[in-house]
């Protein structure tokens, strides 16, 4: 399964766990419309670390932001490389 | 109202008790409790030490029980040194408490103290060549179990101590056991249990399997057992578990959840179950026998033997004649104005009981929401596959911190899909008991979780 793939799967779970309805992801969606409020983000990257191995957003020294879909699915090929 | 002390008699005077011969047992050696009565563990040198201040730094945890039965009424002052204590603290504890003698076990222990007097403690007991009276009503010093900083000094006195421990009303051999070490509040208030009571005592040994210490408790035959909740799930996942038939179980020292006061009754159905409730400077607060996690919400009115509760901004208070009378060197106040000491420990009401939440400064912030990591653990313990769990924080940029919990199971999941249905079973378990922040963000399965030398579950600060 593909990385973009896998997101967008625990994406919609963390949604139905959480009682969140997501809306239609684009990538240019700004992360906050997506339905998904600081929380379910947050359990979302911590689904994400246990499924991927990685955590790209607390690994380094610098936290990054991603503020799309886009950025956040970026975050998770680009560590990938 | 003041009520009349009643001193409780040198420790040496109860050396005779028992109908029948009583021992202090460790894994290397035995020692008859009635051989202290006219004899020493101190080669003599027992004149030397009256009216000072010693600390016992023994290797064993018999030793350091021997020391405390003659050393009680003779010395102004004991200070118990627990195993684990950072080495580096050892000159500013020696210096503020005014040590001028030190009790070891080992020769070579005798370089690392720089004090007048070195006196080695054996498990041999020689004769009491001259009778040193009780002349002293002798301070007892706990140390705090802190992870940072240098431990704080706790003053009590054996009275104090001892004010929880009711007087046996019967002759039934009694031989305690505990999982602690008796060097800290917990397992000291074993010690005095078995030595006022008299009864013998099996004692653990630094770096025994958890088999073997249960395998020696079922030679002795244990009846009266004690350990925290952590040290109880670790014997638990021990076969030898079933070589030992207590009529007595008691937890304190971390939160009894319901899932193991019916995993202790499971294995036990004979047993009374008990969970207590002290911490090192307020002393003992109470017990509770009925099996049940938390505690009766009728505790709080009025005293209970002699100890009365309070809560405040969500922590328990706590005012008894068992409690500390202060700190050595230390300016901080043990007691608030009203004479209650804060525990730091936070409650809830659910119905007519308190349940323990957690610590106060044990809190995890998720986005503003705060969460304890004891209540999670109590409901993530509810799964049936599960032995005991750790929840954690962990950084998060989107929330500040999110809360993750390790777990470890009864028995090894034979495949991956098996662990992930686990976990899945699990998160459900917490979705319908928590509020949603409360909910672990992740759960990984691990296979051990460690225990501090307190018996506590290892908790990063």
């Amino acid at each position: 399964m593909s990385i973009k793939l896998t997101i967008m799967e625990q994406m919609a779970q963390v949604a139905r766990e959480q009682g969140k309805t997501l809306a239609p992801l684009r990538d240019d969606l700004a992360l906050l419309d997506s339905g998904l409020d600081s929380l379910s983000i947050a359990v979302l990257v911590a689904r994400l670390e246990d499924r991927l191995g990685t955590d790209p957003f607390t690994s380094g020294e610098d936290v990054h932001f991603p503020v799309t879909v886009g950025d956040f699915v970026k975050a998770y090929e680009n560590g990938a490389h | 109202m003041k009520t009349a002390r009643i001193e409780a008699p040198p420790l040496r005077h109860c050396a005779a008790l028992g109908s029948v011969d009583r021992f202090l047992f460790d894994r290397a050696v035995q020692v008859r409790v009635a051989d202290l009565a006219q004899g020493t563990s101190l080669g003599g040198r027992l004149a030397d030490l009256a009216g000072r201040s010693v600390l016992i730094a023994t290797s064993s945890q018999l030793t350091s029980a021997l020391a405390l039965i003659e050393l009680d009424g003779v010395a102004r002052r004991l200070i118990v040194l627990p195993p684990d204590v950072d080495r580096a603290h050892l000159g500013a504890l020696i210096a503020d408490a005014e040590i001028d003698v030190v009790v070891v076990d080992e020769a070579a222990q005798r370089a690392n103290y720089d004090v007048p007097l070195c006196v080695a403690c054996s498990p041999s007991i020689g004769p009491l060549a001259r009778h040193v009276p009780a002349a002293v009503r002798t301070e007892w010093i706990l140390l705090t179990s802190g992870t940072t900083g240098v431990p704080k000094m706790v003053v009590h006195s054996l009275t104090g101590l001892a004010a929880a421990i009711a007087p046996r009303t019967d002759d039934d051999v009694m031989v305690w056991g505990t999982f602690y070490d008796i060097r800290r509040y917990g397992g000291l208030q074993i010690f005095l249990r078995a030595v006022l009571g008299g009864a013998s005592l099996i004692l653990s040994s630094a770096g025994e399997p958890v088999a073997d210490h249960l395998a020696r408790l079922a030679q002795h035959g244990v009846t009266h057992l004690s350990g925290t909740p952590s040290h109880w799930r670790r014997a638990l996942m021990s076969p030898e578990i079933g070589r030992i038939s207590p009529r007595y179980v008691r937890l304190s020292g971390e939160i009894a959840d319901q899932a193991i006061l019916d995993h202790l009754r499971a294995a036990f159905p004979q047993a009374s179950i008990g969970h207590a409730y002290a911490s090192t400077e307020a002393g003992v607060g109470f017990a509770v026998d009925d099996g049940r996690a938390g505690f009766p919400a009728f505790y709080l009115d009025g005293a209970h033997n002699g100890v009365e509760m309070k809560i405040v901004d969500g922590s328990l208070r706590l005012r008894s004649s068992g409690a500390a009378s202060g700190y050595v060197a230390h300016r901080a106040a043990l007691r608030g104005d009203d004479g209650f000491v804060d525990s730091g420990d936070m409650v809830e009401r659910r119905g007519d009981r308190f349940y323990f939440v957690g610590r106060r400064g044990g809190i995890i912030n998720i986005g503003g929401l705060k969460v304890h990591p004891e209540e999670v653990e109590a409901v993530i313990n509810r799964h049936p596959q599960v032995r005991m769990s750790l929840v954690r924080p962990k950084r998060s940029p989107f929330t500040g911190a999110i809360a993750i919990a390790d777990v470890v199971l009864k028995s090894a999941c034979p495949r991956v899909e098996d662990e992930a249905g686990v976990k899945d079973e699990i998160l459900a378990l917490c979705r319908n008991a928590l509020p949603r922040h409360k909910v672990p963000a992740a759960i990984s399965i691990v296979p051990a979780l460690a225990v501090a030398a307190t018996g506590k579950l290892a908790r990063r600060a």
